[in-house]
């Protein structure tokens, strides 16, 4: 039978896309054949399979998908000839253990023949290693009150987990605190350094930007009802109050929240974690105290910064809109803004800064496996360190709202 | 020396290399030869540059000079999509194994086949668990992730994943580094039976005395930036190089040698 050309029915024949005319060009004929010889007349006699070609992991990609839907005869002996195999590496010599398999489970005799002797001591070791059955149907998905619940669950636990994080956190800054020789200044020094003085460029700029937009914003306004001097008790109010503390607080959350997830969540997946515990230093010790205490400095000096770069940008655009002069502007801002409006704007820094380290760090450490979870872990971070950082800020409002500040 | 094989059976050809890092002189005219179907072993003291000159024979870095060949084709200078048919025909186990930590070990296997075959999914679930019974792993192992192995299941998981597409030459990084001695002992024969099996040329790198006595074929040594001497290891055990020497008649080396003595007079052939 003719096995060039067309495929006619009962011969399948995989031919191999030049993905890479250079590789393929490498052997004489990338395909991998089998053809269906029927015998004429006699029924006794066996049918034979032909196979040729190169039975190798690139020549089988067209024939497997048609095995299986040849003409096979119902029964009878089937001979494969495999004479004409002229590559058979693991994969080949798997598809024509699986057709064989899949031919004696139908209840016909089986049997290969002409194989060369080292293919069929690779078929022999093919056939000879238990292969695990197909994997297993994955289970249904859970119904839609059941991920609700289940979700829920994984909530009240997230909660609970973060909550008893917090308190080992702060039973380890009172056990520093009694002993104040285990309190790692060094790291301190170091975390200040990078969360604080390393964003001093970025959380300065964006404030200033900010003072400038809402200056802009407002003066339009004001304009209209001759209320220019106003905009210096606008910019400092919202800057002083509200814009500059949240503002730093989300940056440093993208930062340097960020990076205390990724650096506790990789130290967990190389067990450097397991390690620290197993040489008697507590990772919250180690890790997390530094990081907490570094930024309840280093945030509340950033918003004092960003403080003064915003309403600085607000003065710069007074100038150029409002025609408002510095001094003048300095003289309302003084008599705007009052103690109790700096303060309470600044007192929601360390508060902030609690948890962002908190958030960052808990995080870290719930990272389990490998690199997957590590950004996994550190997006969720980022995620809710600054939605409770505004959620928190929202109950200050109220707050201050109750206590007439 | 025995013959000069024909160029066509040498598989990695490496001649007058040379690696620096800043002014530090890592390799210094080094030329090596793997012959086809052979278990070739680099040897040599921690930090002397074996896995770097492995790193440069599979383009992970490039030397300051020299050639290296493999399958006779130039591959120092190779660009990126040159080079893809010849990674096409070669495997390579890292130390720690690198699998890919969000795949399972079936998934890691056939990734590869998934990247660079047409084959259907199914097929390609089922050669993977051909490999994976081929490196010795129990059945089970495949649905699993790398991080709920054991380090011996997760250096035979990167193994049936460096198998994935049959090829003719494997790379091994320190195959038994931080395996148990049972399990070292088992990748020994595995190393070899697979050899074996699959007709492949194997390049090493590796520490364990034991697995050189056991599996390798030849061993170059590496010290200084220079090959020290190449040959079996009955071979080098006989020369007089103080560091070759110190190599192999230190206490962990002399009892590896007198174990392997002692399975060659036991073993029926």
């Amino acid at each position: 039978m003719d096995v060039v050309g067309i495929p006619k029915p009962g011969q399948v024949s995989g031919r191999v896309s030049a993905l890479h005319p250079k590789w393929y060009a490498m052997m004489a004929a990338p395909i991998a054949e089998l053809t269906i010889d029927r015998e004429p007349a006699t029924g006794t006699t066996a049918c034979t399979a032909r196979c040729t070609g190169l039975w190798t992991v690139h020549g089988i990609a067209e024939l497997e998908g048609g095995i299986e839907a040849l003409p096979w005869p119902r029964d009878g002996e089937t001979v494969i000839d495999a004479a004409g195999i002229s590559a058979l590496d693991t994969s080949g010599a798997w598809l024509l253990h699986r057709t064989a398999r899949m031919l004696a489970a139908q209840g016909r005799a089986v049997r290969i023949d002409g194989l060369r002797p080292e293919f069929d001591s690779l078929l022999q070791l093919i056939a000879s290693r238990r292969v695990a059955p197909e994997a297993a149907v994955p289970p249904a998905p859970p119904g839609v009150l059941a991920s609700v619940g289940r979700k829920a669950w994984a909530d009240v636990l997230n909660v609970t987990g973060f909550l008893a994080f917090a308190g080992e956190s702060f039973t380890a800054l009172l056990r520093s605190i009694l002993q104040p020789r285990r309190i790692r200044w060094r790291a301190i020094l170091h975390n200040i350094e990078s969360a604080g003085f390393e964003a001093l460029p970025i959380t300065g700029l964006l404030s200033f930007l900010m003072g400038i937009v809402i200056a802009y914003q407002g003066a339009d306004q004001l304009q209209r009802f001759g209320a220019n001097i106003f905009v210096a008790d606008l910019v400092g109010i919202a800057m002083l109050r509200e814009l500059s503390p949240l503002l730093t607080a989300i940056i440093v959350a993208g930062r340097s929240g960020s990076a205390y997830t990724a650096q506790i969540g990789t130290m967990k997946v190389t067990e450097e974690i397991d390690a620290l515990r197993t040489v008697g230093v507590g990772p919250q010790e180690l890790l997390v105290l530094p990081k907490m205490l570094a930024l309840i400095v280093a945030l509340p000096l950033l918003t004092v910064y960003t403080d003064v770069t915003g309403v600085l940008g607000g003065m710069l655009m007074a100038r150029s809109q409002l025609g408002i002069s510095f001094e003048v502007f300095f003289e309302r801002l003084d008599a705007a803004i009052e103690m109790s409006t700096y303060l309470t704007g600044l007192c929601k820094a360390p508060i902030f800064a609690m948890i962002i380290a908190l958030v960052g760090c808990y995080r870290g450490f719930e990272t389990a496996g490998g690199a997957d979870s590590v950004g996994r872990q550190t997006t969720i971070s980022v995620v809710q360190s600054i939605f409770l950082v505004i959620v928190t800020d929202a109950v200050f409002s109220i707050v201050f709202n109750l206590l007439d500040l | 020396m025995p013959e000069r094989p024909a160029a066509a059976d040498l598989v990695v050809e490496i001649n007058g290399l040379s690696t620096r890092f800043g002014k530090a002189v890592v390799h210094e005219n080094v030329s090596l030869s793997v012959r086809r179907g052979e278990i070739f072993a680099l040897v040599g003291g921690s930090g002397c540059g074996k896995s770097t000159l492995l790193r440069e024979v599979i383009l992970l870095q490039a030397p300051a000079g020299g050639s290296i060949r493999v399958f006779g084709r130039e591959v120092v200078g190779m660009s990126d999509e040159q080079a893809l048919p010849l990674r096409r025909r070669w495997g390579v186990v890292f130390e720690r194994g690198a699998l890919f930590s969000s795949l399972t070990v079936t998934e890691n296997v056939g990734m590869v086949l998934h990247e660079h075959t047409r084959l259907s999914p199914r097929l390609i679930d089922e050669i993977a668990a051909v490999k994976i019974a081929l490196t010795g792993l129990p059945a089970d192992a495949g649905p699993k992730y790398p991080n709920e192995l054991s380090g011996g299941m997760r250096k035979r998981a990167s193994l049936a994943r460096a198998l994935a597409l049959d090829p003719e030459l494997l790379f091994l990084d320190e195959p038994t580094a931080g395996l148990d001695p049972l399990s070292a002992t088992g990748i020994d024969e595995l190393v070899r039976s697979l050899r074996d099996a699959l007709g492949l040329t194997i390049m090493m790198v590796t520490h364990d005395l034991d697995l050189l006595w056991r599996a390798a074929d030849r061993v170059a040594v590496l010290g200084d930036g220079h090959i020290l001497g190449v040959g079996t290891m009955t071979e080098l055990s006989h020369l007089d190089d103080p560091l070759i020497h110190e190599y192999f008649y230190g206490p962990r080396g002399r009892a590896a040698r007198e174990q392997a003595w002692k399975q060659k007079s036991t073993s029926p052939s």
